[in-house]
């Protein structure tokens, strides 16, 4: 495989709350690898958008890295001082955000709010610093860029907001840029443009990028190698050729019968029945098992491990031997 | 935003306004007889008379406040009938003890009301969280002139720590400006941990930390002007409840300030008096709100563009 630039390792995030302990990232393990696309995908509260958070250090409280690590050019993040870890936010890896409405401070200038990026880590002057912004923003697709460095948030639409968070995290040339939903709050139009900009900007600079989305048609589209989560652990992984056409965790399976085809036509939408479980109080075996048409005994009562099926590509289920010594 | 600072200040004309005819109004709808009070109750008929014609008070009442608003257009606010004095000249001797009883107790109030609540906020849940709140509760429940009575027998009687009444110099207006600022500073503390916490779990806040500045950075550059807008707000309110205070504070101190004037002013009738210290206090008010209000459109774009 390529030379790895982010690598995670056993990596458990787990919240401590009154109720008990919710397990919302637990013992993940994935690599991200130079210059490529990788998408985590799944449903909502599976966990994606905390192993994110967990790479910026941006977990907030109660919610704390337990145990794992967290390689970025083979050094461990999780080791680092807070000064150093901080050091590394925003100039080694960046991140864009879910919403881009509410993640720009409403009182700064936009051109401000990215300039401040570039002066917290590269001892350039003001002058020099704006010329930086003004030349990402031209880089982002930003009309105008001089007049939008002087606007407020609130003067400019979601798109183009969109595309300030991405000049933001693009601004300091990061190595990792992690994108948790860059398009689910925009229309399909804008979508579209943010997501081959995405790339474009991967492709031209180097970049990797971690994607994070509950839009199978986006991963697809976008990623090179695709993660799924369900409830807090990764439950198949593979090159998105692969997965797409070979899915084997019945929960992939389920997602991918769940897309609606134009071509088709179908009296209903296939879904996957029942919800996710409630983190606290996950299934004593599998934490599909509930909602899984092929679940046998054994789902129930233990919890399967990672099925490496060769070439990359792995998934989290007993079904494949149906012995449990292949899970060795 | 000059424009709309401009309007706001053409707003506060109209609003000075208003307030003079109601005060005016006011003053004459309350008992009691100009007369009767600047010369007795055995004044002989003619005397009476004459008086009232000298005073306009024979005029329709459109007249008496054409002539009241041109007097106090060109600063004159008429003599106290009890003091014998201009309205302005006492006025003025007041004002110093009033507005050093008023900064000290904004200063108690306001920096460190803000500054236990950041640290409340930042420091959520925790022991001093607690302790500040705690404190704040207390300031806000407790009404002025009770803490100012606690603090003269604690501070002043039993301690001897500080003088209890008079102000000779500026150590004085410790226990009034305590007595008058604790209310003001537990609610401005409450409110500065409710918005910042608030704030501080706003998306822009993680992009502040996902870029890579410290927490103060975030702090500071981020967190505080943000929640730092319905603050001022409550600040601009707390100009008028700390003079109102200070109507109590004063009194309760011996301090010769302009809240002590109007109350002389009200127990003696002394209208000329009373109108001026009324209206001079309106005018405070009004201007701190027209402060409040200008420092919004600065820190704030949103407003600035829809204005």
């Amino acid at each position: 495989m390529e030379e790895k630039l982010l690598e995670i390792n056993h990596l458990k995030s787990y919240f401590f709350t009154r109720k008990g302990v919710s397990p919302a990232v637990d013992d993940v393990s994935l690599a991200v690898p130079k210059g490529k696309i990788v998408g985590i995908v799944g449903e909502s509260g599976c966990g994606k958008s905390m192993t994110a958070k967990s790479i910026m250090d941006l977990l907030k409280y109660p919610g704390r890295i337990v145990e794992g690590e967290i390689l970025l050019d083979g050094k461990d993040l999780t080791k680092l001082s807070a000064r150093e870890r901080r050091r590394v936010r925003g100039e080694d890896v960046s991140m864009i955000f879910q919403e881009p409405m509410t993640s720009l401070n409403p009182v700064v200038k936009v051109g401000k709010q990215v300039r401040e990026a570039i002066l917290t880590h590269q001892k350039v002057d003001r002058a020099e610093a704006k010329r930086r912004v003004l030349e990402v923003f031209r880089q982002v697709g930003i009309s105008e860029p001089e007049k939008r460095y002087e606007c407020y948030p609130h003067e400019l639409s979601g798109g183009l907001r969109q595309r300030v968070m991405i000049a933001m995290a693009m601004v300091c040339r990061p190595k990792l840029m992690i994108a948790d939903e860059p398009t689910t709050a925009l229309d399909v139009t804008i979508e579209a443009q943010i997501l081959k900009l995405i790339k474009t900007l991967c492709e031209t600079t180097g970049m990797s990028c971690l994607l994070i989305s509950h839009n199978l048609g986006v991963i697809a589209q976008m990623c090179d190698y695709v993660y799924v989560m369900y409830a807090g652990k990764i439950v198949e992984q593979g090159d998105v050729f692969t997965l797409f056409d070979h899915p084997r965790h019945p929960y992939t399976q389920g997602l991918l019968a769940s897309i609606i085809h134009l071509d088709e036509q179908r009296e209903r939408l296939s879904t996957i029945p029942g919800m996710v479980p409630n983190l606290m109080h996950l299934p004593e075996g599998c934490a599909f098992c509930n909602r899984c048409g092929q679940a046998m005994d054994c789902c129930r009562t233990k919890k399967p491990e990672l099925y490496d099926l060769g070439g990359g590509h792995a998934f989290r289920c007993f079904l494949p031997g149906e012995s449990e010594a292949s899970h060795a | 935003m000059l424009k709309s600072i401009g309007k706001r200040v053409l707003q506060t004309l109209v609003v000075l306004f208003c307030v003079s005819l109601l005060i005016f109004i006011l003053l004459r709808i309350i008992p009691g007889d100009a007369i009767t009070t600047m010369m007795g109750e055995h004044a002989n008929a003619e005397t009476i008379e004459r008086l009232t014609k000298e005073m306009n008070l024979d005029k329709p009442f459109y007249v008496q406040f054409a002539s009241y608003l041109r007097d106090i257009c060109t600063g004159n606010f008429g003599s106290s009938y009890t003091l014998n004095k201009p309205v302005t000249e006492l006025i003025s001797a007041a004002f110093p003890n009033t507005v050093m009883l008023a900064v000290f107790a904004a200063l108690i109030a306001w920096v460190i009301g803000m500054v236990c609540g950041i640290i409340a906020a930042v420091r959520k849940d925790g022991i001093l969280d607690r302790l500040f709140m705690g404190f704040s509760l207390l300031g806000v429940s407790i009404p002025v002139f009770m803490v100012a009575m606690l603090l003269q027998y604690l501070v002043g009687y039993r301690l001897h720590w500080v003088d209890i009444s008079g102000v000779k110099n500026w150590t004085g207006f410790i226990l009034p400006a305590i007595a008058l600022g604790w209310n003001s500073a537990g609610s401005i503390a409450r409110l500065t941990r409710s918005t910042l916490v608030e704030v501080l779990q706003e998306d822009y806040i993680d992009t502040a930390k996902a870029k890579g500045l410290g927490q103060g950075a975030v702090l500071l550059l981020h967190a505080l002007r943000n929640a730092m807008l319905p603050v001022i707000t409550m600040m601009a309110l707390q100009i008028s409840s700390l003079l109102s205070g200070a109507v109590i504070t004063e009194t309760i101190f011996s301090i010769n300030g302009v809240g002590r004037l109007a109350v002389d002013a009200i127990t003696s009738r002394d209208i000329p008096l009373l109108q001026g210290t009324v209206l001079f206090t309106t005018v405070i008010v009004i201007v701190g709100n027209l402060i409040a209000d200008c420092l919004y459109t600065v820190l704030d774009p949103r407003i600035r563009k829809g204005a």
